[in-house]
């Protein structure tokens, strides 16, 4: 659906986005990662023609989105960022505008407003002011004027910037039921979003791409066999000695938690369990064991390792 | 490159539809009746005191109230054309649509002139409720009416052009009314360096007479359709939508 090959955009005095190549297949849900300021906008704004690359090319079920801008906007459904909307206007009148403004013949427009105000539950509102609905309203409209001219694309920027935490649960809904019928390409700094809703996730860092993959992949790669966290009530000496006798534990820290427990924290190699090793030996010991959990690495944590090098220099 | 003539009316019933749906369009209708009002008013109080045999229009526009109005008001009607959307952001979801620039452009321009016009129907009215008090019928001729209403249409052009370039220059509202303004309000100034040459020779001359306002407005107030009036108008006015043009097209250059 999109392949953006050797993608680069200058900015006066700075680049936004350097050598970026990558390819996104019908019917995926793909998340840009990043930092402000990282480039997602910009690749977003390339892609939905508003501005060209300064060198590469980037297609959009290939065709060329500077040659062919026209056909490519056909198929975009483009939210840019803070979602601009004429707040003036009512939500139903709005749609209309920009269905028709999108080509669509005046009865055939009419019929995909009524659908995209049932899609995005704003059947109740269609008469209301977009100025004077909630924010979490405003983002559907949003949405749903991205959808109205029946894209096979959506580009949305930040789609859940600024709402409250329902009001993002809803949204996330949304585009996931959106991602049965489309292919979407969402931005984010939000991490545990992109983690729920993308199949796909490309970490971008200063104009670049970090890491790509699907949530899970990059956790593997990332973390071996993860980290396990035992609060057990014994002697230091005595948990040492245990750890050290394990042979799937690769390294351990123990410090002291309160009363007599001592918080274990054991990194496990690749592709190994500790977490039942750990309980028997308590069982076998007669240890108290409080506490047992496996902590995944998150996308945060793939995040801020892939992102680190930039952050010192910036500090 | 074709002309989507659907996208461009479309975008021509929302621009005319936000003047009203806002309070702006109607600031600026209310505005210019009262400042319109207020002319006939002082206008009227000079004929109780002495009458004359003048025409009615020629008598107005040889009073400076209508420039004045022209150049006030028109910086408030288009300033909002495309500084506005850039500053929401509307700007980006326009430009995204599969609209041309072209489009938008003439769509914007054409929305300003057509609400510009509004704005002067009042004078028609003011017109004609003179009419008959005045003891001969060549008082308000309908020809005349309609040859200034050509006038006020033509001046109209140029301004709205104007001004739709100054928005396009900037994403600030007040920027965009002071360009249009000063720019406005140059143009307008120009007729007064003309006055200085006249009858000499040299092409300073002949060229300051071709960008008289003044004169042009004095002579379609007296029935008189210059085609050099008519030519420069036009032309002034392509030439400041071409440039609207290359400004909005110029996001693809940076």
């Amino acid at each position: 659906m999109i392949e953006v090959d050797h993608l680069t955009k200058h900015y006066a005095g700075h680049t936004a986005v350097r050598d970026v190549c990558f390819t996104v297949g019908r019917g995926e849900i793909v998340g840009l990662l990043g930092p402000n300021g990282a480039g997602k906008s910009t690749i977003m704004r390339i892609l939905s023609c508003f501005m060209p690359a300064s060198a590469g090319t980037v297609r959009v079920a290939g065709l060329d989105v500077f040659t062919q801008a026209d056909e490519v906007r056909r198929r975009i459904g483009y939210m840019p960022e803070n979602n601009p909307l004429h707040k003036e206007m009512r939500v139903r009148e709005y749609l209309k505008f920009r269905a028709r403004l999108k080509g669509l013949g005046n009865s055939r427009s009419r019929e995909r407003v009524d659908t995209v105000l049932q899609q995005c539950g704003l059947a109740e509102v269609a008469h209301r002011i977009i100025g004077q609905l909630s924010k979490g309203y405003q983002q559907r409209v949003g949405l749903a004027d991205a959808l109205v001219h029946q894209p096979d694309l959506i580009i949305l920027d930040e789609p859940t910037q600024g709402l409250d935490p329902n009001q993002i649960r809803a949204v996330r809904q949304l585009v996931k039921e959106l991602g049965r019928h489309h292919t979407i390409l969402l931005s984010s700094h939000i991490l545990p979003e992109v983690e729920m809703t993308c199949t796909r996730v490309l970490i971008l860092h200063e104009g670049r791409i970090l890491a790509a993959g699907t949530p899970d992949n990059l956790q593997s790669e990332m973390s071996g066999g993860g980290q396990v966290v035992a609060e057990i009530a014994a002697p230091v000496e005595d948990l040492r000695a245990a750890w050290d006798h394990l042979s799937d534990v690769e390294h351990y820290s123990i410090a002291a938690a309160e009363g007599e427990y001592q918080r274990c924290t054991l990194a496990a190699r690749p592709g190994t369990d500790l977490r039942g090793q750990v309980y028997r030996l308590a069982v076998e010991r007669g240890w108290p064991l409080r506490e047992l959990t496996r902590s995944r690495h998150t996308l945060e944590d793939i995040f801020v390792h892939v992102t680190l090098s930039g952050r010192e220099e910036e500090s | 490159m074709n002309f989507r003539f659907q996208a461009w009316r479309t975008l021509l019933r929302r621009e005319l539809g936000a003047y009203f749906v806002s309070w702006t369009g109607y600031v600026v209708i209310a505005a210019v009746l009262f400042l319109l009002g207020l002319c006939f008013v002082s206008l009227i109080r000079a004929l109780n005191a002495e009458p004359t045999d003048q025409p009615l229009l020629e008598l107005f526009f040889s009073t400076y109230y209508f420039w004045i109005i022209l150049i006030l008001a028109t910086p408030i009607i288009t300033m909002r054309s495309f500084a506005l959307e850039k500053f929401t952001g509307t700007f980006e979801t326009l430009m995204t649509a599969p609209v041309g620039d072209l489009e938008v452009v003439l769509a914007k321009f054409s929305a300003a002139v057509v609400f510009h016009m509004l704005t002067w129907a009042p004078l028609a009215a003011l017109v004609l409720a003179l009419r008959p008090f005045g003891n001969e019928s060549s008082a308000v001729d309908w020809a005349v009416l309609g040859s200034t209403f050509l006038g006020i249409f033509l001046l109209g052009l140029l301004y709205m052009a104007l001004g739709c370039l100054a928005s396009a220059l900037t994403r600030s509202l007040i920027i965009a009314a002071v360009i249009a303004l000063a720019a406005g309000f140059a143009l307008w100034l120009l007729s007064f360096l003309a006055v200085n040459y006249v009858g000499e020779p040299g092409w300073q001359s002949a060229a300051l007479q071709h960008v008289s306002l003044i004169d042009h407005m004095r002579d379609f107030s007296r029935g008189i359709i210059d085609t050099r009036a008519l030519v420069f108008y036009f032309s002034s006015t392509a030439l400041l939508l071409f440039l609207t043009w290359k400004v909005v097209e110029s996001r693809r250059w940076r």
